[in-house]
């Protein structure tokens, strides 16, 4: 038995918007009978720019037909730019969450969405994204698990299969998925944004190390400062002598010494090394 | 859970016989002395258990002597295919179907991987087994042959007494699980060839827990679960007395059910299979003619298995379906598959399977609500008009040929 929510039943017990608009704007068709699930999204626009009616055909299990109502609700009167920004995401928050086996119902809500506006904009309607396909079964590529996996923070081929259906038939492609799993979050891995390793046991060289003082300063100080018309320079590095000026109103800021070894020192610890002292210099 | 439940999911577990609870309680009470002691208190147990044994014994057409108690249906089918291969080790053949429930399928799959050579033989459209691809595949070198007696998903039963046969011709070992066929058919094992036999009680009217192996006499054994010397030394670990009590009252209750079994129920089914079958695009998955008396397996084209079942759910109904929604995979069931059934139809199978309990108002009730809750999702289904538009359904409707797998 599954267990979904009230909300998700509601939407299958009584889903709104069902049927197809005559003359759409914009048509997004995706899976199939052989898949197990599908879904017609037709929409219209109105006068003002905006999506004035949508309406769904979904053949498919109970949560497909949830998301699928709760897709046609949630792009009513947003223009065609807020809808683009919709994800699966919204759709499954919206019903108050999906299991997570049925994941690949609110992502199958966002390609009809995908799909209807690339129809809309005369873009080539593709069924799916570009890319191989990486899942015969299901017909998945490799472009649709990367973006899928990007936008859910996926790192398991289950957790794959579980939003896209990739890998969920004869189980051959397990270690493709696999692979673009480990490709894309290594580079993601290289990526500073995401660099939020513990550092005390880590052996820094200087380059990594001045390299992470100034993605840091970047990414956790200076928004920080900014905020409060702010700024901070990096000077120098020598050792774990940190040496940064403070711009604007810091600059001026009898607090200043306090922002600078509480909150600066802090971040910089924190991401980089505990060794590290933080000194400003005039400039 | 105040709405009355109308159970058509025997398949997958049955309701415990009143009958069966009252013989098992005294054994959770004030009876629960260890069978293999040597004390009278102990003893009478044993007493007991050797009834149970003598009961099934009688259901199955065996001698007491030959049936081991295990803890479930799994549990008696990996022993014998498990027994089969040790005691012959120089045969590493082994001839299944591809329809078998997963306790043996499985299992075969992973000697696959083990090194063993398994044959999987193919159904064909009907769900049926082609004797002489069955007579071909079993070789000298084959240890053992496991066949199903009856499937669980479309009630199909197999010439199980037949295949025997063919598998002793050749020197092989011939194993059926018959967790679905015990106490719907008549089975009198004296008659076949049949050397093993693996049966399970939550699916005659016992709790889920307890199981049996048949092992015909003279036929080579090893234990699976090493330990103690209980049951014979077959099948170590203490023997759980209620539960072998409880499944040897339910061979009695079966044998004296079975024609009622073979007429109501198979009434009662066969007026449910009409009924359903007169919705337009459906279709029964599986031969009508050699299949379980309690079983039918319908198809509801263009529509999903799961949400028919929430919808029966919703009024009480219980069923289960092999569409990929249902069946834990994302694939339909491989059973479905293994048949060519096309996916227009495997999605939205619907599995009823009945028991004596069954009555013939829960089945009019099934038939009054079963339509409305298909034209909903059909109503909702982007295939629906469009089959009915460009008049797929007729064509939707003939069986594809059937291609060998």
């Amino acid at each position: 038995m599954w267990e979904y929510t009230d909300k998700v039943k509601k939407y299958f017990t009584e889903p709104v918007n069902v049927g197809e608009i005559d003359n759409p704007d914009g048509v997004g068709e995706v899976g199939s009978l052989a898949c197990g699930d599908a879904l017609k999204l037709t929409f219209k626009m109105g006068e003002d720019g905006r999506i004035a009616d949508a309406k769904f055909q979904t053949f498919g299990c109970a949560s497909a037909i949830a998301s699928s109502s709760v897709l046609t609700e949630l792009i009513k009167g947003k223009t065609l730019e807020e809808a683009a920004k919709l994800t699966n995401k919204d759709i499954a928050d919206f019903l108050g969450g999906l299991p997570k086996e049925k994941m690949h119902c609110s992502v199958m809500g966002e390609e009809a969405l995908r799909a209807a506006i690339a129809d809309f904009r005369g873009e080539k309607v593709q069924e799916h994204d570009e890319g191989e396909v990486v899942c015969q079964c299901f017909g998945v590529t490799d472009k649709e698990i990367e973006r899928v996996a990007k936008a859910n923070d996926l790192h398991t081929v289950e957790e794959i299969t579980n939003y896209t259906k990739a890998g969920g038939g004869c189980e051959s492609c397990h270690e493709d998925i696999q692979q673009i799993l480990d490709r894309i979050w290594a580079e993601e891995g290289a990526k500073p944004k995401i660099e939020v390793k513990p550092p005390t046991q880590r052996k820094l060289t200087n380059i990594q190390k001045m390299k992470l003082i100034e993605e840091t300063l970047e990414r956790e100080v200076r928004p920080a400062l900014k905020a409060d018309g702010g700024d901070i320079e990096l000077i120098d590095i020598d050792g774990d002598k940190v040496l940064v000026s403070l711009r604007g109103t810091c600059s001026s800021c009898a607090a200043s010494q306090a922002t600078l070894s509480q909150f600066v020192q802090t971040k910089l610890r924190e991401f980089v090394t505990e060794d590290l002292v933080v000194e400003e210099v005039k400039p | 859970m105040s709405q009355r439940v109308i159970y058509l999911d025997n398949n997958a577990t049955s309701q415990v016989a009143p009958e069966v609870v009252a013989a098992m309680l005294p054994f959770f009470g004030e009876k629960y002395g260890n069978p293999s002691s040597m004390h009278t208190f102990g003893g009478l147990v044993a007493q007991h258990v050797e009834q149970a044994r003598a009961k099934m014994a009688e259901l199955l057409g065996a001698d007491p002597g030959e049936l081991i108690f295990t803890s479930c249906g799994t549990e008696s089918d990996n022993t014998a295919i498990h027994a089969a291969l040790m005691s012959h080790p120089d045969k590493r053949h082994v001839v299944t179907t591809r329809v078998e429930h997963p306790a043996v399928l499985n299992f075969c799959q992973d000697l696959a991987r083990r090194g063993y050579e398994v044959t999987f033989l193919p159904v064909d459209r009907q769900g049926r087994l082609d004797m002489e691809k069955v007579e071909n595949a079993i070789r000298e070198d084959t240890a053992i042959v496991s066949v199903m007696w009856a499937n669980n998903e479309t009630g199909v039963v197999f010439p199980v007494e037949e295949i025997a046969r063919l598998a002793k011709a050749k020197g092989a070992v011939f194993h059926t699980d018959a967790v679905q066929a015990v106490g719907k058919l008549p089975i009198n094992l004296k008659d076949t060839a049949i050397d093993m036999l693996s049966l399970s009680g939550h699916k005659l009217h016992a709790p889920k827990g307890v199981g049996v192996l048949y092992v015909r006499k003279g036929t080579r054994f090893v234990p699976y679960i090493k330990g103690g010397h209980q049951e014979h030394g077959r099948r170590a670990g203490t023997e759980n007395v209620p539960y072998i009590v409880g499944i040897g009252k339910a061979a009695e209750l079966a044998a004296a059910n079975m024609q009622e079994e073979n007429s109501k129920v198979r009434r009662l089914r066969d007026k449910l299979e009409d009924g359903l079958l007169a919705m337009e695009a459906t279709m029964v998955n599986g031969d009508r003619e050699q299949r379980l008396p309690n079983t039918c397996s319908v198809s509801f084209e263009y529509v999903e298995g799961e949400s028919i079942l929430l919808g029966l759910s919703d009024l009480g109904v219980c069923a289960s379906s092999g569409s990929a929604c249902t069946s834990g995979s994302l694939e339909p069931s491989h059973v479905l598959r293994a048949m060519g059934v096309p996916f227009t139809a495997a999605h939205g199978s619907i599995r009823f399977s009945l028991s004596v309990y069954n009555t013939e108002d829960e089945i009019d009730f099934v038939l009054e609500h079963m339509p409305p809750i298909i034209e909903r999702l059909r109503a909702i289904s982007p295939f629906w008009a469009k089959a009915k538009k460009e008049g797929l359904l007729a064509a939707a409707c003939q069986p594809p040929g059937y291609v060998e797998p």
